[in-house]
């Protein structure tokens, strides 16, 4: 797995200092930016000095065989890099390959400018100040300030459809993102305004949903596994906040509208909250 | 003495590329001889500036053929013949060089060279391209931004397999269509880059 948006990890395996980059990146003093379970995640540039973009790499793991290492990290980096590719052509709002070396594990993808939907639900929350201090339901609390405040309501509505939307439109094309968390949805300002900027507070609930880090992404058409992809995100919705959970109604409504297939996905997507993303296998 | 205008890309900055452009062309025969006898004077890229739609495409491309000549992985004899063979997404080398080559009355030359030795310098291949080029030489820009300038997008959307509908058209496709030309290049490139790093595997 390849959360590239995930918190680093505490107890990281090993040091991203140990690592030596690949060619062409060895002497180029590059930062983390983060780190998943199998990936690291730097910022550079590529092409030209004023293209930004994301540096994926892959480290050759020590517990691994050798020869089946390379053999992973190719499959996978590969899979990633196609779904890109097939997204980017369907008109899917993904980032672009700019290049890659399967042999050597790394990938160069677009750098999306904005800030990951987490952060923005984060920061809703935030400035509602949304705390259940009197003992009183956190839900409740957040409906009395939603009705105080309608065209925040409508636009933060807005944008769960335009998640919603962009789930649909992505499992239309006949790819299951596979690590679908509000982390791995990123907001890009409209317009060309994409300069990181001074910080933007009325309207980071406005520009279009980009999806990002398809390091498990599979192409499939099965209605599990795009189930599968609605569960984790729902999860990771109520993992925000409380309050958070019932803004994921209006995401699954869009959702069950966007493309042919939606409606029984929403169907299924019922028994996997009864149990769970894992499917007992018997027989 | 041609306009050559030379880039540096990231992470390979210790071997510049330099590019030129030229128009009314009067010997690409003569130029496409010296490739096929591969006379070493004539090591460089010449493409058919129809088939070249932005500078991310071309250097796209070529940084990947740098990086596979440099590591020893590249499929062709130099790194200017795998440039014109990394541009196709096909494997087939004649037909990179049949797309995206000149031909014996091509008009139109964009011609690329990569400095592998510290001799060949932005001055000594304007020198040489601008004695053996018999036609006019037209700046490239100082970010090679004019690469696209004489491009047949419906041509490049051919080979690449663009639909111009952006696959199945629907949401997505009015993205890619009915936009303005340099947001539908833009378009165009990123899935290009993808194809091109893509290529072979």
């Amino acid at each position: 797995m390849a959360s590239e948006s995930a918190d680093p990890l505490p107890h990281a395996p090993e040091s991203q200092y140990t690592h030596t980059l690949p060619l062409p990146f060895t002497n180029s003093d590059l930062a983390v930016l983060t780190q998943g379970a199998e990936a690291l995640v730097y910022r550079t540039t590529f092409l030209t000095p004023h293209t930004p973009c994301v540096l994926k790499y892959r480290p050759p793991k020590p517990y691994r065989h050798p020869i089946l290492d390379k053999r992973l990290t190719k499959a996978r980096l590969l899979a990633e890099a196609r779904v890109l590719v097939k997204c980017r052509r369907e008109g899917v709002k993904v980032p672009a390959v700019l290049g890659g070396d399967w042999e050597m594990g790394w990938l160069v993808l677009e750098w999306i400018e904005g800030r990951t939907v987490r952060k923005v639900l984060d920061e809703w929350v935030h400035r509602l100040g949304l705390r259940a201090r009197d003992g009183r339901d956190v839900v409740d609390l957040a409906d009395e300030v939603v009705q105080r405040d309608e065209g925040e309501m409508r636009r933060l509505l807005g944008l769960m459809g335009r998640v919603g939307r962009a789930v649909g439109r992505l499992h239309e094309v006949g790819v299951c993102h596979g690590d679908l968390t509000t982390s791995n949805l990123m907001v890009r300002p409209p317009g060309d305004l994409q300069e990181p900027g001074p910080e933007r507070t009325e309207d980071d609930l406005e520009g279009e949903i980009v999806l990002i880090d398809f390091g498990l992404a599979t192409q499939t058409i099965h209605e599990e596994d795009r189930a599968v992809d609605l569960y984790v995100l729902e999860r990771a919705f109520a993992a925000t906040h409380p309050a958070a959970e019932h803004l994921f109604q209006e995401v699954l409504r869009v959702y069950g509208e966007s493309f042919k297939g939606a409606k029984v996905v929403l169907k299924r997507l019922a028994d996997v909250r009864l149990r769970g993303r894992k499917r007992t296998m018997i027989g | 003495m041609a306009k050559v205008r030379t880039i540096n890309l990231p992470h390979y900055t210790a071997y510049p590329v330099h590019i030129c452009m030229f128009k009314d062309v009067k010997n690409a025969a003569f130029l496409r001889k010296q490739l096929l006898e591969a006379n070493p004077e004539f090591d460089y890229a010449f493409l058919d500036p129809t088939m070249i739609l932005t500078p991310q495409h071309i250097l796209s491309a070529t940084l990947l053929s740098l990086h596979l000549h440099l590591t020893s992985r590249a499929k062709t004899r130099t790194p200017h013949s795998e440039l014109v063979f990394r541009l196709h997404p096909n494997n087939n080398i004649g037909e990179s060089y049949r797309k995206f080559g000149i031909s014996d009355d091509s008009d139109r030359i964009i011609a690329v060279k990569l400095s592998l030795t510290p001799e060949i310098t932005n001055e000594s291949v304007g020198q040489h391209l601008g004695s053996v080029v018999e036609g006019e030489s037209v700046d490239v820009g100082e970010g090679v931004e004019n690469v696209g300038m004489w491009c047949d997008v419906e041509k490049v959307k051919k080979v690449y397999k663009l639909d111009s509908n952006g696959g199945k058209g629907r949401e997505g496709g009015t993205a890619v269509n009915g936009n303005a030309p340099t947001n539908e290049r833009k378009e165009m490139e990123a899935v290009m880059s993808g194809v091109i790093t893509l290529k072979g595997s």
